[in-house]
């Protein structure tokens, strides 16, 4: 095999979503009344990042074979604390985001705890951080409220030169600073070797346990980065438990039209933030086609439904039998 | 030796630790609650308990039987609220539906289950996976047919005898449709094939499939087993509130994994016991129905809620060291 055919397999996760998207993207400026203007952009932009920054969390943990059914309520956990925090003068504001964020971080790094040291299984012990992190949640709004320093809001909800949808560029950014050097540094390689067969990365002597918990760690601070982007466009906290829930669901979603392997070792989180914008655009091209919004939740399931189907196709390559068990 | 301390013997090596700490702590809960207030010792909150628990132990029934396959069932939620609005929804047609009420509203959640398995069995997709997404195209599929609202129509009156009523003075019905599910859960996997398979194939799916098992179908079997016990479950439920709720099977989901794995169920699959099932059952809620009557507010609940299940997990539910 050829070098470039190597590196496109690779990313062939990465490519599909990429595709996905730009196809459901173009159906849906071509029939959105208003048509391809920066208007549009900045709105589904900014409904976007958000299941993208959360699913970016999902599919660090989900490189190391595990998965994290508490990153919803990280998500909302970090949007009610930031509705208390970030406001007031710009040093309180930048001390808030920094707790904020430094919260997201310590419930990442607490699930990684619990699942690398305590040797529970990630599904359960996920869950159960999950009902915490909500019970906190509601702790700091039991009923919705609170604000935001709107003028960080409206920077980084806005546009740069009146095109560029801010939040865009916080997502790229954070992708940039976070994902890339992560990825590819040892403990990012580690995690990933972790996924793929834990034995043999124990066997090579590889970080696997600092690689694990740093990826649940920063999984833990980008869904808080989440959190505090939610902040920012709806100014107020709201410990709502469907939202928590749904988002999670949808960020395993994402995870999956990303090209992600739930068995973990293997896809990038760019893939999941592509598979993000995808979910959002599908779930969004009922209005541009003006039907009822009662509709919403079957779409989005069925999409769901023929995106994970897709994976099974993979079954017609199995040439023994007994490969079906692994 | 005499038969009569074999059999004894037996018995003891039967009793999984992760069992008997699971008693232990309902023993300790029960303790902590008289603490509290007297009425936690008394046989009437003892039975209420009982009544409240046999709905959860109704649908974690299904769950444990996919958890021991090594799978999970995340589509409970909506397979729940499907099985108590569809069987609602038939009430309405007249006295044959209301007749039919309890078995339509089963046979969709055997439905849902079915598509599950055959999304597990066949096309391999990982069970997380498939339940979440069913779950998800059941909700959109009910959130269409009632129009985003709680339907109007009213559970029948044999759901309601089911679900509030006696027959047997003393003893609630759903307490005894529970005690009857689980002898037949017990009997299904300790003396059938069936149950072999199950915990065969929960061990070593490969090593099933080369034995001559035939593990699709069993897997299949099993998930639409647990969607049918879901709906079953829901479909009391509606009996119980006299209707269906959009939102009624959210609070069952978590209980009903939390109760087969503090039962001592390995999630991996492959290994546990009813019994283990049962002590999970009446220990979630007895710890819900503490933590509700001591006014708690809802936060600190969901908190101590999480933190209990993750101290019970630590205390016996851990993997062995990898090496």
């Amino acid at each position: 095999m050829k070098d470039w055919e190597y590196r496109l397999a690779e990313h062939r996760g990465t490519l599909t979503a990429l595709a996905i998207f730009v196809v459901m993207f173009i159906i849906y400026t071509a029939n959105h009344p208003a048509g391809f203007t920066a208007n549009v952009i900045q709105t589904a932009a900014n409904k976007g990042v958000l299941l993208a920054f959360v699913a970016m969390a999902q599919t660090m943990v989900v490189i190391t074979a595990g998965i994290d059914l508490s990153v919803g309520m990280i998500f909302l956990l970090t949007n009610c604390l930031a509705s208390w925090l970030v406001v007031g003068s710009p040093l309180e504001t930048a001390f808030g985001v920094l707790v904020v964020l430094a919260v997201g971080a310590l419930c990442g790094a607490t699930n990684g705890a619990i699942v690398i040291y305590g040797r529970l299984q990630p599904i359960v012990a996920t869950i159960a951080t999950g009902a915490v992190y909500f019970g906190i949640a509601l702790l700091l709004r039991p009923f919705p409220g609170g604000s935001v320093n709107e003028h960080l809001a409206d920077a980084l909800t806005g546009r740069i030169f009146a095109v560029v949808p801010a939040s865009l560029v916080a997502l790229a950014a954070v992708v940039l600073l976070i994902w890339v050097p992560f990825s590819r540094s040892v403990y990012g390689r580690a995690a990933y070797a972790a996924g793929s067969s834990e034995t043999s990365a124990y066997m090579s002597g590889m970080p696997i346990r600092r690689g694990k918990l740093l990826a649940y760690t920063l999984s833990g601070l980008v869904a808080a980065l989440g959190g505090l982007f939610l902040t920012f466009f709806t100014y107020t906290g709201d410990a709502a438990f469907a939202s928590g829930n749904a988002y999670t669901l949808f960020s395993i979603a994402a995870v999956v039209l990303g090209g992600v392997s739930l068995f973990g070792g293997k896809g990038s989180a760019i893939g999941a933030v592509f598979g993000a914008l995808a979910f959002r655009t599908i779930g969004d091209l009922l209005f541009v086609f003006d039907l009822d919004p009662l509709w919403q939740p079957l779409f989005q399931g069925l999409i769901l439904l023929a995106a994970i189907s897709l994976g099974a196709l993979a079954l017609f390559r199995v040439r023994n039998r007994l490969e079906w068990f692994l | 030796m005499t038969r009569a301390t074999e059999r004894k013997q037996g018995f003891m090596r039967s009793l999984d630790p992760a069992v008997l700490t699971a008693f232990g702590c309902i023993v300790l809960l029960l303790v902590l609650g008289s603490f509290y207030s007297r009425s936690f010792l008394s046989p009437e909150y003892l039975l209420q308990q009982l009544k409240v628990a046999s709905f959860l132990g109704i649908i974690a029934t299904g769950m444990m039987l996919v958890v021991l396959l090594g799978q999970i069932d995340l589509s409970v939620p909506w397979t729940v609220a499907t099985g108590a609005m569809m069987a609602c929804a038939a009430a309405a047609y007249g006295p044959l539906g209301t007749t039919l009420a309890i078995p339509f509203g089963i046979l969709c959640g055997i439905g849902i289950g079915l598509f599950n398995g055959v999304g597990v069995a066949y096309l391999r997709i990982p069970s997380m996976i498939v339940t979440l997404a069913t779950n998800a195209v059941a909700q959109g599929v009910m959130v269409v047919y009632t129009g985003g609202f709680s339907p109007q129509d009213s559970a029948t009156a044999a759901m309601r005898y089911l679900a509030t009523g006696a027959l047997i003075p003393g003893i609630p019905n759903v307490v005894f449709i529970w005690a009857l599910i689980g002898a037949a859960m017990v009997f299904l996997l300790r003396r059938t094939g069936f149950g072999r398979a199950v915990y065969g194939i929960g061990n070593r799916e490969r090593a099933a499939y080369l034995s001559g098992i035939n593990t699709r179908r069993i897997v299949m079997t099993a998930f639409a087993a647990s969607g049918g016990l879901s709906a079953f479950g829901g479909v009391l439920l509606a009996g119980y509130a006299s209707k269906a709720a959009q939102s009624m099977g959210d609070a069952y989901l978590l209980p009903a994994i939390a109760a087969v794995v503090l039962g001592g169920t390995s999630i991996l699959g492959g290994r546990g016991s009813y019994l283990g099932t049962v002590a999970g059952v009446i220990l979630i809620t007895l710890l819900q129905s503490i933590l509700s009557v001591t006014q708690m507010p809802e936060a600190g609940r969901q908190i101590i809620y999480g933190v209990v299940i993750i101290l019970m997990l630590l205390l016996y539910g851990r993997a062995p060291a990898s090496r």
